[in-house]
């Protein structure tokens, strides 16, 4: 057990001598899909509670495609599949992204978490009550201003808890990289266990890892929801 | 001799008092007509919920309308800034008539310039206050002479806060979330939000309604303060005693049409039968 430690330590905190390994690659490929998914749907949001029919419906099919096939074969499709089509590969631009694991698990999680995002904003959008919409209509704020300054914020603090959840399930969807060759917690777990066989320490030590993130995250989300919905106490009873 | 006298008393009166609907009819000064609604017609599917109303307000005018539930009064009100599209009818304010353009799919729809200057013209308080939830109440008051208006923040701030100690509010509730506060301090709040815009007109939309009896009275002595300051406010309402007290001007609604008008007095005189049986009905 020390020796694994020790030999596969810094593996599975920061790097394997090539980069990134471990909890730092995971925490990387995480946040970036978190981030990226965060700003990407909060238009798609919108339009996908727009009254406008050609511009709700790619934004439906779009969440409906990506909510409705597992991550593993996105991640598939984007890593391998993408690549055996000529067009991608004779296009200079496109060659060089799919080339490089890391963009192409990227785009499958940030594709993916975008879209359970962006149903989980509308869902509060539509949540908001209808008068204040309308008063703010009265007031004379209308077109992006009204998004911005009203609808968003009022969605984005409704919408907390369903995106604290769906920020966790992203946590523990990242460890389906190692698949693509990335060297997330789970690939240096299998690394480890491969060359000493000490499976259950090997994967004990990636669990514990993903809790302690796990963990990190529900007291983060704690904090925030006691600083930005305190708001709906009282009607919460 | 008393029936002549009767005659000689009321005579004065008659003109401004019962005007049948849809008539078009010259108030006395109609260069100080400050908001003009002609004609306004709305319908949703088959039911007629306005059938030709007209308003005329004067600068300072108090105008309240009233009316039993489904007479279309709210329609009218919700009218007059376009929260509904009326069908037919105009709204001129300060000579200026809005322009109805035909938008997609053949609805009527507001110039979007000129329905954007009206609406920071006039405010609204609803019903049920529709204060933003997600804000405090210094961000509610604060928002829209922010982001429409373009006021700066700290002219803003200091306007909300003379606006909340003038429908008296302490300043602690300033950081406070709406749903923290009773419901009468939460309409007061919105009435500061309106206040805030500082409209030419104030848009009254049951603003009582909502409200549990006892919180009724220190929503009215803040319109009121606002009516014997001048204000030119537009009210449905239900509060006939205080109809009575601030109304410079009274139109009794009844199935989309406005079966009497005139001052005051015709809650204590009514000259219509419907307007009589409205009253009585309420006082029982």
């Amino acid at each position: 057990m020390i020796e694994l430690l020790q030999q596969y330590g810094p593996a599975f905190l920061w790097s394997d001598g090539n980069g990134l390994s471990g909890l730092s690659m995971t925490l990387w490929l995480f946040i970036i899909s978190m981030v990226l998914g965060f700003f990407i749907s909060i238009p798609l949001a919108i339009a996908r509670v727009s009254e406008h029919f050609w511009v709700r419906w790619p934004v439906e099919f779009y969440t409906y495609l990506f909510r409705g096939t597992p991550l593993y074969i996105q991640l598939l499709i984007c890593y391998t599949g993408l690549y055996g089509l000529e067009v991608v590969r004779d296009s200079a631009l496109l060659d060089q992204f799919f080339r490089n694991a890391l963009n192409c698990t990227l785009l499958a999680f940030v594709l993916n978490t975008c879209a359970y995002t962006v149903e989980i904003f509308a869902g509060a959008i539509r949540n908001i009550p209808h008068g204040e919409v309308e008063a703010a209509r009265a007031y004379g704020l209308y077109g992006w201003r009204l998004n911005l300054f009203v609808v968003i914020p009022a969605a984005l603090r409704r919408s907390l808890p369903a995106y604290s959840n769906e920020a966790i399930l992203m946590l523990h969807a990242t460890s389906l990289a190692f698949t693509a060759t990335i060297a997330d917690i789970l690939k240096v777990a299998r690394d480890a266990n491969a060359a000493t066989f000490l499976t259950f320490q090997s994967f004990g030590i990636a669990a514990l890892l993903y809790m302690l993130l796990s963990f990190a995250l529900v007291g983060a989300f704690r904090l925030a929801e006691r600083r930005w919905m305190t708001f709906l106490a009282p009607t919460r009873g | 001799m008393k029936p002549s006298v009767q005659a000689l008393s009321s005579h004065p009166n008659t003109p401004t008092r019962s005007r049948p609907a849809g008539h078009s009819h010259a108030v006395a000064d109609s260069a100080a007509v400050k908001l003009k609604v002609q004609d306004l017609y709305k319908r949703y599917g088959d039911h007629e919920v306005l059938k030709g109303v007209s308003l005329h307000a004067r600068s300072g005018d108090v105008i309240s309308m009233i009316g039993a539930s489904g007479s279309g009064k709210s329609t009218m009100l919700r009218c007059i800034n376009f929260l509904e599209q009326p069908d037919a009818g105009s709204i001129t304010l300060d000579g200026q008539t809005i322009e109805m353009r035909q938008g997609k799919g053949g609805a009527r729809a507001p110039h979007p310039a000129q329905l954007q200057n009206l609406r920071t013209r006039l405010a609204m308080v609803f019903q049920h206050f529709n204060l933003w939830s997600h804000m405090t109440v210094l961000e509610n008051i604060c928002m829209a002479p922010r982001r429409v208006l373009g006021v700066s923040a700290q002219e803003a701030e200091a306007r909300a806060r003379a606006y909340l100690d003038k429908v008296g509010l302490p300043g602690r509730v300033a950081d406070q979330y709406p749903a923290f506060l009773s419901g009468g301090q939460q309409q007061r709040v919105a009435i500061a939000r309106a206040l805030a815009m500082e409209p030419e007109i104030i848009l009254f939309d049951e603003p009582t309604s909502a409200l549990d009896p006892e919180l009724v009275g220190e929503v009215l002595k803040v319109i009121q303060t606002l009516a014997e300051e001048g204000r030119t406010m537009v009210m449905v309402t239900h509060e006939m005693g205080f109809a009575r007290q601030v109304s410079s001007q009274v139109l009794f609604l009844h199935q989309g049409r406005v079966e009497e008008q005139g001052g005051a007095e015709i809650l204590d005189q009514p000259r219509s039968e419907r307007l009589q049986q409205f009253l009585s009905n309420r006082l029982k």
